[in-house]
């Protein structure tokens, strides 16, 4: 067993987890970040990429409503090149309660959430596939945010500041002496090694998970996890996030993120995190909901479906989920339950993890006696260094090309973005996944980054197959590159096992999301990829892999979305 | 563009992308990105890149801007994108943003060219464009191909020819009225092809009207230039839908021309109202429409023989018709003739494509594979109904191209 020490151990590498190890390090505080799968492993890789204005919360919850209007504008300020500022829009659809309208305004005027009323003809002519018959529009300052580049932002930026990060480390037991928490112990995926972390504050950042986490140290914390189910269409069929203007419900919003259009979502109770599965039922309501905003959208080419849990925290029962308030809650545990040593921050939003962060380590630094104020809303994150980033800055190519796309002149994230990267730089002859535009260098700087453990966790970092084929062309591109790259750093040792497995495990990965969506294009899309590896490459019929330290795929510890 | 909403024609173009599966037939097919590295290929600049591209975001991309137009990668693709239609509109916004070169805004006029080097001035015009130091000149400061084909301006134009000509001899019988449509080569460079389509059809009891007519917008849409495109296009409209509303046929021999106003122009403009559909379906290839009178047994027969056996190129604007090979179906009937069709996609000229400075060898490269058929044929006559891909046959492959049309009438003895 190693042991390792640090001041404060954060767990979790969601939003909030990057978001509190940034602010810890910026204030000068040691500390490690132990997540147990990728960095957004959990559901900030799987939300719907919202950057709130509040809209959406200002009659049934106000004071989220406040807190979203404020820190969209810090996140705009402290990170624009996560962020696309698509603007929303609220519209009154036929089937909605026209009085709504109305104490939206009001709700809006009263939290401080920016809001103008516009024509409708003005809103078709933006969105000309909006439904034509709404009777009013709203336009509100909503946007896109890219919630692996915002994680790995913040992590980069707290490694400058000395910060660690460990992934693949799951947490399997906290040690508590007396009435307090002195320390972790984790289970290093990769290598089965155990890890033993003493610290003098843990702050428990697991989301859904964190009644789990809370358990090992013997207390009680009752979180709800409420699956929410998304489907992506396969482009952008609106550039403005649509939200229906009434109270939140199921499958009421789309959101244009990168190159899709992201409907969503539902909110079904799950007794475990990491168990739940997707319904045809959900898909169906959630495009039968589509068709008030989109007309036609159901026959529209869906891209595929996935899910992520909601961490809700209850404090006494409440009677259906989206009764909850979704403010999040900091639970200091040395006031709440007499342990010492432990905070858990749980619930909230991915727009509002920073303020969740700066609440959590306001306390935890106190505890430690240091006093030195929060910075994470005046020091704006750089574009991450890392080659992988997707939206990396330029390599080494000429500033004359690039001057030609004004698109990579802006501050925020542009549609294009990549787009007028790739060719700028004359780089489509390398393009290892087309859909996406991930080229080799990309691709390669991202398997050499350090903590990467299999193709899905290069996804994260590069969009690799995550385009209308789904993987159909780079899989085998992929595993190919990474098969090179790895037996050149091991030497002739790691064989072609290895690069078996990250091919099947890719494929089932993608494939999970796809079966929910099986109808016209992407049905077609989905035979082609099939004559292609079940036909041509033959890969279920591949031997069975080695197991491989260097590759952590389906561990029971990290698998979700079951069946 | 400015989308309607809920227009399905402009959906079905726009929202195509949505049917591509990447299976990369489309870029193994076009003659384009086979012969050059600075085209990506229809999937790349087609529906791939068009997911990145954002009405209200400045352009992200360029290389769509060496899409030729030809349509190749429409006409593989098994699930139906409107691939070159898609790159037609990322072209103009291109454009629109950044501006049209002089040199494109120059070469898209062939109607304002045509009345400045055709007619008497018409030797001299010729004289100056044949001229070594001027074609240097013009490559140096405008970018036009010093080597590429330029046609030579007609002493007289078409449009003076008829309104000059002695009247028909009139047939017996009822004549059917149709609209004949020369566009602006016949009318400056070669008025023979518009004289053979005159003297054919007359020739099979048609009365041959020839409206008022604009440039059909063809060079301006694939030059970006849209705005100029709908002028173009709205004028030809109004000359036109007065005849088409009274099922007047209007029938053409340039079939880029003909393509522009049934298809291109309605499609890529996003003009839907009820007078552009007429126009559009009532707008005809000559052959297409020979061959439906021949369907009908309308069709004279009266062809001497002519022992010939000729190299024949369907134009890439023809086979975007989609209405298979009218010229070969009805030159098929003359005794003795035989047309063996080229099987090359494209001869790279494309429109005003190989004229540019940047892409007159790519266009040379992608014309090379049809240049060498025609030359292994041992002909000195090559047929193709499309007068750019003639002067490009003529340029590439040295021997002299012809309009089927021009083939026909001399099958009919007709004197033109
Ligand atoms: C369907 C859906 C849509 C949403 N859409 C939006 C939106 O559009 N906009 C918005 O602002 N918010 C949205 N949210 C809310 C937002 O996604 C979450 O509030 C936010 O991502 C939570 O981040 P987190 O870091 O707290 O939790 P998580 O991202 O879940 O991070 C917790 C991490 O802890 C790790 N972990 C768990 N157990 C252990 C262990 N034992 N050892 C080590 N690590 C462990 C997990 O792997 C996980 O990565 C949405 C939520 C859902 C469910
Ligand atoms: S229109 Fe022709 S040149 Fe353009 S992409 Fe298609 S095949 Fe290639
Ligand atoms: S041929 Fe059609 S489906 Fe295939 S890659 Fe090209 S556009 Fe896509």
């Amino acid at each position: 067993m190693r042991t390792l020490t640090t001041d404060v151990l954060v767990i979790g590498g969601g939003a909030t987890g990057a978001g509190v190890l940034r602010d810890l390090a910026l204030r000068g505080i040691r500390c490690a970040l132990v997540e147990k799968g990728d960095l957004t492993h959990g559901t900030t890789g799987r939300y719907h990429g919202l950057l709130h204005s509040g809209g959406r919360y200002v009659v049934k919850d106000p004071q989220s409503a406040e807190e979203c209007a404020r820190e969209n504008e810090i996140l705009r300020r402290i990170m624009p090149h996560c962020i696309e500022d698509t603007g929303g829009l609220f519209v009154v659809t036929p089937a909605d309660d026209e009085s709504y309208a109305d104490r939206f305004v009001a709700a809006c005027r009263r939290t401080g959430v920016w809001v103008e009323e516009i024509a409708v003809s003005a809103a078709l002519r933006r969105e000309p596939l909006l439904n034509p018959r709404i009777s009013r529009a709203f336009a509100v300052r909503d946007g896109a945010a890219d919630s692996f580049l915002a994680t790995h932002a913040n992590t980069d930026d707290a490694r400058r500041y000395g910060a660690q990060v460990l992934t693949y480390h799951v947490v399997n037991g906290l040690e508590r002496v007396g009435d307090r928490i002195i320390g972790a112990v984790c289970e290093d995926l990769r290598s089965g090694e155990m890890v033993r972390i003493h610290c003098a504050a843990i702050i428990n950042a697991t989301g859904a998970w964190a009644g789990k986490i809370a358990a090992l140290a013997g207390l009680q914390v009752s979180v709800v996890a409420g699956k929410g189910t998304m489907v992506a269409m396969n482009h952008r069929i609106v550039n403005t996030v649509i939200n229906r203007c009434k109270m939140p419900d199921d499958g009421d919003i789309i959101v244009p993120i990168h190159t899709v259009a992201v409907l969503g979502t539902t909110d079904i109770y799950v007794p475990d995190p990491d168990v739940y599965s997707i319904t045809p039922e959900e898909i169906r309501l959630i495009l039968d909901e589509g068709e008030h905003l989109i007309p036609g959208v159901r026959r529209m080419r869906a891209l595929r479906a996935w899910a992520g849990v909601r961490p809700l925290y209850r404090e006494e029962d409440a009677t259906h989920d989206r009764d909850i308030p979704r403010t999040y809650r900091l639970l200091d545990h040395e006031v709440r339950d007499g342990v010492a040593g432990m905070v858990s921050i749980v619930g909230g939003k991915w727009t509002t993890y920073r303020l969740m962060a700066e609440e959590t380590v306001d306390v935890v630094a106190h505890r430690l006696g240091v006093t030195t104020p929060c910075r994470t809303a005046e020091l704006r994150i750089e574009a991450s260094a890392q080659p992988a980033a997707p939206l990396r800055p330029a390599i080494s190519h000429g500033s004359a090309a690039r001057a030609r796309f004004a698109i990579l002149a802006s501050p925020f994230y542009m549609l294009g973005h990549r787009l007028a990267e790739v060719e700028a730089d004359d780089s489509y002859g390398d393009l290892v996944c087309e859909c996406e535009l991930v080229t080799r260098e990309q691709l390669e700087a991202a398997i050499e980054s350090e903590g990467t453990a299999n193709l899905d966790d290069l996804r994260r970092d590069t969009r690799l197959g995550m385009g209308p084929c789904q993987g159909g062309f780079c899989t085998y591109r992929a595993a190919a590159i990474w098969h090179e790259r790895r037996s050149a750093r091991y030497g002739q040792a790691a064989g072609a096992a290895p690069a078996t497995r990250l091919l099947t495990h890719f494929l089932q990965e993608r494939w999970k999301g796809l079966t929910p969506t099986l109808w016209g294009d992407q049905l077609r899309q989905a035979r082609l990829d099939e004559l292609i590896y079940l036909e041509t490459l033959a890969v279920d019929r591949l031997p069975e892999a080695i197991p491989d330290e260097t590759i952590v795929t389906g561990h029971a510890a990290i698998a979700t979305e079951a069946g | 563009m400015g989308v309607m909403p809920h227009d399905h024609i402009e959906l079905s173009l726009e929202q195509s992308l949505d049917h591509c599966i990447k299976c990369n037939i489309c870029t193994a097919a076009c003659p384009v990105s086979a012969v050059t590295d600075l085209f990506p290929g229809p999937k790349y600049v087609g529906p791939q890149a068009q997911r990145f591209r954002h009405e209200r975001q400045p352009a992200p991309d360029e290389s769509v801007d060496y899409c030729s137009g030809c349509r190749v990668c429409n006409e593989v693709c098994p699930t139906g994108v409107k691939i070159a239609e898609l790159n037609a509109r990322a072209r103009a916004r291109l454009v629109a943003e950044r501006g049209i070169p002089l040199r494109n805004r120059l070469i898209s006029r062939s109607e304002v060219l045509g009345r400045l080097g055709a007619g008497p001035q018409a030797p001299l015009a010729n004289l100056a464009l044949g001229f070594g130091p001027l074609r240097l000149a013009l490559e140096r400061v405008l970018g036009i191909a010093r080597a590429a084909p330029l046609p030579k301006f007609s002493r007289y134009t078409f449009r003076s020819w008829f309104r000059r000509r002695s009247a028909p001899m009139a047939n017996s019988g009822p004549r059917r009225q149709v609209v004949y449509f020369h566009g602006c080569a016949t009318n400056y460079y070669e008025p023979w092809v518009g004289r053979a389509a005159v003297a054919v059809l007359e020739h099979n009891g048609c009365e041959v009207i020839i409206a008022p007519q604009r440039c059909c917008g063809l060079p301006l849409l694939s030059n970006g230039d849209f705005a100029a495109a709908r002028r173009a296009h709205e004028a030809n409209v109004a000359y036109l839908a007065p005849y088409a509303l009274r099922g007047v046929p209007i029938i053409g021999t340039s079939t880029s021309c003909t393509l522009t106003l049934k298809e291109e122009a309605p499609e890529l403009l996003g003009m839907r109202s009820a007078m552009v559909r007429t126009v559009a379906e009532q707008t005809f290839d000559i052959f297409e429409y020979l061959r439906m009178m021949y369907e009908c047994g309308e069709l004279r027969a009266d062809f001497r023989p002519i022992e010939r056996t000729l190299p024949y190129h369907p134009p890439c604007q023809l086979r975007a018709h989609r209405i298979g090979r009218p010229a070969l179906d009805i030159l098929e009937l003359v005794p003795g003739l035989r047309l063996v069709e080229s099987h090359a996609d494209c001869c790279g000229i494309a429109g005003t494509y190989g004229l540019k400075r940047e892409k007159y060898q790519i266009g040379m490269d992608v014309g090379a594979p049809l240049f060498e058929t025609i030359r292994r044929s041992g002909s000195d006559l090559a047929v193709c109904d499309s007068e750019t891909c003639r002067w490009q046959i003529t340029h590439g492959a040295g021997v002299a191209a012809r309009h089927p049309i021009e083939i026909l009438a001399k099958a009919y003895g007709l004197v033109i």
